[in-house]
């Protein structure tokens, strides 16, 4: 819609209110993924390199389940020499979505049970390298299940265009913004989710457990707190929070590989928020949402576009350099 | 002597009862060093015990054995009456053991109140969707706790810090808040691995009131390791010495006074 010649507003402006608003809800997004890595880095100190490949497996899944494929249907084919693709049924979404979420509580048990339960007490470096593992195993262990064809991902969330902010925003700057309803939908979610989180973590037994686990294992221990019950709990919660990103990612731009990628997205949103805290995920990934459309907008056309590639990590390089901690992360100051 | 198989009353009142924990023969290796060698003894309730000995005596050790962090190679722990199996230190948490660590171990994260609150989670039996959606109960199981807590914050004089996050206070008032999680899980048998190490007079006087008091008030069986020793003979009914990871002496702190293997263990012997 082009702008009247005689509005108030200048165009600019308005054009860089609305690249603002759809920043925002990208940030959205980044913030659902960065809280997944957030919630486990806490509460073990492990840097999950495969929180993005849960959000993608956990998407794969609910696709899978909705769709009434057959898990691993290639591997059974190739073994018995049948064709069996699918039950031949479909699944509700909610229903889907609650077999999910047993399926990530499930990934959780066995990635403490079959992994981390045997690196207690290793350094960082080797835990990180077993997430980094996690993932490309996760990986491929997605795509037997559930086949590497790109799927459209449909539990109902509203999408396209959101006509009322459309008019309202026509009748103010004579230009209508476009806003997609299925991100107005995620960031109520994402709202919903972190209120859900922060009364879970305040007010609830298992909540309190958690942030005593995140703060030290022996006092944690000497209370009565199973350590691994904890970490099991731990990464079931995260496994949500990467089925909640994945079907938002998944809605928006269908269940693909790809989506495993977003993961390096959420580094440089850590980076600004800080490794520890979750406001810090959140506003972390709102500034780089929006920051990056915005640069897009202001800048891009000077230095010949595509800087949403490569603006969120110099981002975080230069929060590396002055703010290592991040905005909202614990200062690390060593005694001599 | 006290008769060790009945209850007995104190000088000051104070009723012993029969025995709690019992160790017997508790041999424990790392690798090929021997840190503790066949040692037995026992903790009888409400009886302050104490376990001293030079620097690298097993104290510790000890102490880990009994909490559960450390499983001994032999012996048994005999924990009210029944033999202990192997357990996990926050299976043995649970059964009431409670402790506090030589270097402080706090939820540095928290408030004073939040990590008192911890020392009562095994209290908590609602379930996360209780506590989520039926407030009612939740609701009552928490003042109820929160009640007990606000008892022992008053018992240990440390209103004035409740909402204070804990990394932020002095060394001092953080061993006070470590005892305050422990007697906040109400222990059958508590355990205080050096409370008053590194502290002032004055701090460690409090300490000691706050321990004699524990021990009046609530009854509470206690087991300590402590380096002082006008400390130890002030506060504990009995006391188990031990060197280089064995039992050299077990009785009133009057008995082991008078030990000659304690005198020469602190003292040191000429070998000639």
């Amino acid at each position: 819609m082009p702008l009247r010649e005689d509005s108030s507003v200048p165009e600019q402006l308005v054009f860089a209110m609305e690249v603002t608003l759809n920043g925002l809800m990208a940030g959205v997004l980044y913030a659902l993924v960065a809280l997944g890595f957030v919630l486990i880095y806490k509460a073990s100190g492990i840097f999950n390199y495969a929180q993005g490949v849960m959000a993608l497996f956990a998407a794969m899944t609910l696709v899978g389940i909705m769709n009434g494929q057959v898990p691993f249907a290639h591997l059974i084919n190739a073994i018995f020499g049948g064709h069996v693709t699918h039950f031949g049924w479909t699944v509700p979404s909610f229903v889907a979505i609650v077999l999910t979420i047993g399926v990530m509580v499930l990934l959780a048990w066995m990635v403490q049970h079959f992994v981390m339960r045997h690196l207690v007490g290793q350094e960082p470096i080797i835990l990180f390298m077993a997430t980094i593992g996690l993932a490309y195993l996760l990986e491929g262990v997605a795509d037997l299940m559930w086949g590497s064809e790109i799927k459209t991902l449909d539990v109902g969330l509203p999408q396209g265009i959101n006509l009322w902010i459309d008019e309202t925003t026509f009748q103010i700057f004579d230009y209508g913004f476009f806003i997609d309803n299925l991100d107005i939908v995620a960031t109520i979610i994402a709202a919903l989710l972190v209120a859900g989180l922060v009364a879970f973590a305040q007010y609830t037994k298992q909540g309190r457990a958690m942030r005593a686990v995140a703060d030290d294992h022996q006092a944690a221990l000497s209370v009565g707190i199973s350590l691994s019950f904890i970490w099991v709990l731990v990464w079931s919660v995260a496994g949500f929070v990467a089925l909640v990103a994945g079907i938002m990612w998944g809605t928006k731009s269908g269940v693909q590989f790809s989506l495993s990628l977003i993961a390096l997205k959420a580094l440089p949103v850590l980076m600004l928020g800080g490794f520890t805290s979750i406001p810090g995920a959140i506003v972390g990934g709102l500034i780089i949402g929006v920051g990056e459309k915005l640069f897009e907008f202001l800048i891009g056309p000077m230095v010949g576009g595509a800087t949403e590639n490569w603006f969120a990590y110099v981002l975080a390089l230069l929060f590396l350099v002055f703010r290592p901690q991040g905005l909202f992360g614990e200062k690390i100051i060593e005694r001599v | 002597m006290k008769d060790m198989d009945d209850s007995s009353v104190t000088e000051d009142g104070r009723t012993i009862g029969g025995v709690v924990m019992e160790m017997k023969n508790i041999t424990l290796r790392f690798g090929g060093v021997v840190a503790i060698k066949d040692i037995s003894f026992d903790i009888r309730e409400g009886e302050i015990r104490a376990i001293i000995g030079p620097n690298g005596a097993g104290k510790s050790s000890m102490l880990n054995v009994i909490s559960g962090f450390y499983v001994p190679q032999e012996g048994d722990v005999w924990f009210r009456g029944s033999k202990r199996p192997a357990m996990r230190p926050y299976e043995v948490a649970r059964q009431g053991i409670a402790r506090t660590f030589q270097n402080i171990a706090l939820f540095d994260g928290m408030s004073v109140l939040d990590n008192v609150m911890t020392g009562r989670l095994n209290y908590m039996k609602t379930n996360i969707f209780q506590q989520a959606l039926w407030r009612g109960r939740a609701e009552a199981e928490e003042t109820e706790n929160r009640e007990v807590v606000e008892r022992i914050i008053d018992f240990l004089e440390i209103q004035a810090i409740r909402k204070t996050p804990v990394a932020r206070l002095p060394y001092g008032l953080k061993k006070r808040v470590e005892l305050a999680r422990a007697l906040a899980a109400e222990p059958k048998l508590l355990l205080l691995d050096e409370p008053m190490a590194g502290m002032n007079v004055e701090e460690k006087e409090d300490m000691s009131r706050f321990i004699l008091d524990a021990n009046d008030e609530f009854g509470t069986t206690i087991a300590l390791i402590e380096h002082d020793m006008g400390v130890v003979m002030d506060l504990s009914d009995r006391v188990v010495v031990m060197d280089y990871g064995k039992k050299i002496g077990d009785g009133t702190p009057d008995e082991v006074r008078n030990n000659q293997a304690v005198i020469d263990a602190y003292l040191g012997v000429s070998h000639d």
